[in-house]
């Protein structure tokens, strides 16, 4: 295992070096650049642009300055932000955690829903169950995200009708407190507007609608896993040998058949990751979650250069990261791996 | 062996005698006992068509804009409405249809292109160039996909080129798109080429004095399609999904073209507004369109492949 985990540690590293060249070649291709304001100022003649050039060490060969800009990476300098000329390290680790707790929840839930209806529907194959689950799958993986959203936020939040108009509003969220009209879920934030010290159950409220909208994809994907890769398991020996052993159903099931079969979702969590990623930015813009996603938004609409690099290298590097940690834990659960 | 029918069917050896079925009219055949999967093509041909025939369909204008019609909501005159601008969402569905499907078609082209071309070195030579380019492929889908997609349209935006900003920036969505989504083609192909390289045509093509270069574009290739063809069919439903999200956020193609992305750009305001009529329609051709693909697909692969069953 040891020597497994010290040779999967050393093959990420040229992936790391290679992601943070791409990243290093798209700032230089970023117009504008630190000698564009002096090129404007027509008091400076071609000379002093040379000598200005020499002392901020922008003529220096493109390989000297990679170098100089990994070593800074790697010390924790990456920069300021141009729109709000706070570092960019400051900035996106301030919005880490909400992101992660967003992804995190969702994550779980995804997997809480679908390794289940998985299963279920790979037991019952082309039951009543299987057919409803696998349509439910399908529709999952086609909608698109953002407007999955933007169909939460009127069903549960605004009503299809003008929000002031009482007459005609069929949306759920009249049905359910048609006195005062109240939305049935916020429709966007962390915390409901104005409370001091919110309780953690007002964030799971707030919670619910994104949850929902970025687990939507995720639980049409891992079911459909789940119900393949049970399909397969079923069919082995060793579930033939624990029958014949005359354990009862539900041991066969829960101990041999699922615990087989949720093998390889371990690596479909890793491969689906920058999806989840993409899923974050449409929900964190939609529901006005303060996320490091919500932040590259706004950073694009700004032309906020560093600071959209860096989100970008922070997300390549925990994508990298939880793909190591996925190839651990199946090595871990399936020795076969560790000695290919 | 006398029939008793009128017109006697030519049998030989007491075998009614059919007329070969070809290879076309087989996976054809078979691509029809999908149901869904005719569905989801016979969708796809009236999108297409209702997009490609838009004029005559609604005479309206795309891009006037009407101070009298603004906010209409969903009526016989208008049926899906009206947007800020007065101008008939219908219309600019059609219209969009035209953007957004062909932005999806050439991205997907651009993709398979690409990874096919990856996948075949990549699987044909081995070694070096193997592990080169399958690094590549690693690199590629460990950064995430979307911001890429965001950065580098940005960075091309910035260029002053009449050619790349036409349409809206059409060509730039297209070239980015299509250049992050070849990843999964060059896998799908190397592991095709690792297969088929070995077997006994290739064998037969190299004695025949065929150089490398024939034996990948004349003898493996045309075996690999099956696995080409339903990328393809797919990787439109994602395509369609990228530029309409990009465009979404206000960062794809740029209004006045009409996307089924962009139009979706102000929906969230509107629907506060109580105009939720702004949010639904586009949204439901994007994804009336990806199930359809995705169905198309589905029938493709049974079809193409029938021992292997998804």
């Amino acid at each position: 295992m040891g020597r497994y985990l010290i040779r999967r540690i050393l093959q990420s590293i040229p992936i790391l070096v290679v992601i943070s060249l791409i990243v290093f070649i798209l700032i230089q291709l970023t117009p504008g650049g630190p000698m564009a304001a002096f090129e404007e100022n027509p008091n400076l003649t071609p000379e002093d642009l040379a000598r200005l050039e020499e002392q901020l060490g922008l003529n220096k060969p493109i390989h000297v300055k990679y170098y100089e800009w990994a070593k800074r990476i790697v010390q924790g300098d990456w920069g300021f932000s141009q729109s709000t000329r706070r570092p960019v390290l400051e900035e996106i680790f301030e919005r880490l955690p909400n992101t992660l707790q967003l992804m995190g929840i969702s994550f779980l839930m995804t997997l809480a829903i679908a390794l289940p209806i998985g299963a279920i529907s790979a037991l019952k194959q082309y039951s009543l169950f299987d057919h409803i689950m696998t349509t439910f799958a399908f529709i999952g993986q086609a909608i698109p995200v953002f407007w999955f959203g933007l169909v939460l936020i009127i069903f549960f939040h605004v009503g299809l009708n003008n929000p002031t108009d009482s007459g005609g509003n069929f949306a759920l969220s009249h049905l359910w407190d048609c006195q005062t009209c109240k939305p049935l879920f916020p429709g966007g934030g962390m915390n409901t507007y104005g409370l001091d010290d919110p309780p953690f159950s007002n964030r799971l409220y707030h919670l619910i609608l994104p949850v929902t909208m970025l687990g939507i994809v995720g639980v049409g994907t891992y079911a459909r896993y789940m119900r393949g890769s049970m399909l397969e398991v079923v069919h082995n020996d060793y579930i033939r040998t624990a029958r014949s052993k005359g354990l009862t159903e539900r041991a066969i099931t829960l101990r041999h058949a699922v615990k087989n079969a949720a093998l390889p979702i371990v690596t479909i969590m890793a491969l689906e990751l920058p999806s989840l990623f993409g899923g974050a930015l449409f929900t964190e813009t939609i529901f006005s979650w303060p996320g490091v996603a919500r932040l590259f938004f706004r950073a694009a609409q700004r032309v906020d250069y560093p600071l959209l690099m860096g989100i970008i290298l922070i997300n390549s590097f925990l994508i990298i990261f939880f793909n190591l940690v996925a190839d651990i834990v199946y090595a871990y659960l399936d020795p076969r791996i560790r000695y290919e | 062996m006398a029939t008793t029918t009128d017109a006697p069917a030519i049998t030989l050896s007491n075998k009614q005698y059919r007329p070969p079925t070809s290879m076309t009219r087989l996976i054809w055949n078979r691509f029809t006992k999908h149901r869904l999967a005719v569905v989801g093509l016979i969708v796809m041909i009236i999108l297409v068509s209702s997009a490609a025939f838009a004029p005559l369909i609604r005479d309206h204008d795309p891009y006037k804009s009407s101070f009298r019609t603004r906010y209409e909501a969903p009526s016989l005159e208008f049926p899906m409405g009206t947007d800020d601008l007065g101008r008939d969402i219908l219309t600019r569905i059609l219209y969009g249809g035209r953007i957004s499907l062909s932005v999806g078609m050439l991205a997907i082209i651009i993709a398979i292109t690409i990874g096919t071309t990856v996948g075949a070195l990549s699987g044909f030579y081995g070694g070096r160039v193997d592990n080169v380019l399958m690094r590549l492929v690693d690199v590629m889908l460990s950064m995430p996909r979307l911001f890429m997609l965001i950065v580098i349209t940005m960075l091309l935006r910035s260029v002053n080129s009449p050619a790349l900003q036409f349409l809206g920036g059409v060509p730039i969505i297209v070239v980015v798109i299509g250049i992050l989504a070849w990843m999964g083609v060059a896998r799908l192909v190397r592991a095709s080429f690792l297969s088929l390289k070995e077997k006994e045509f290739v064998e037969a093509a190299r004695a025949a004095g065929a150089s490398n270069l024939r034996i990948i574009v004349r003898h493996i290739l045309p075996n690999s399609m099956t696995p080409i063809i339903v990328a393809a069919t797919l990787g439109l439903a994602g395509a369609i999904i990228s530029e309409s999200g990009l465009s979404f956020l206000g960062l794809g193609v740029q209004v006045p073209t009409p996307t089924w992305g962009n139009m979706l750009t102000n929906a969230q305001d509107e629907m506060l507004k109580g105009h939720a009529w702004m949010a639904i329609f586009p949204g439901l051709m994007i994804f009336v369109t990806v199930i359809a693909m995705n169905f198309v697909g589905d029938g493709l692969r049974d079809a193409l492949d029938p021992h292997k069953s998804h």
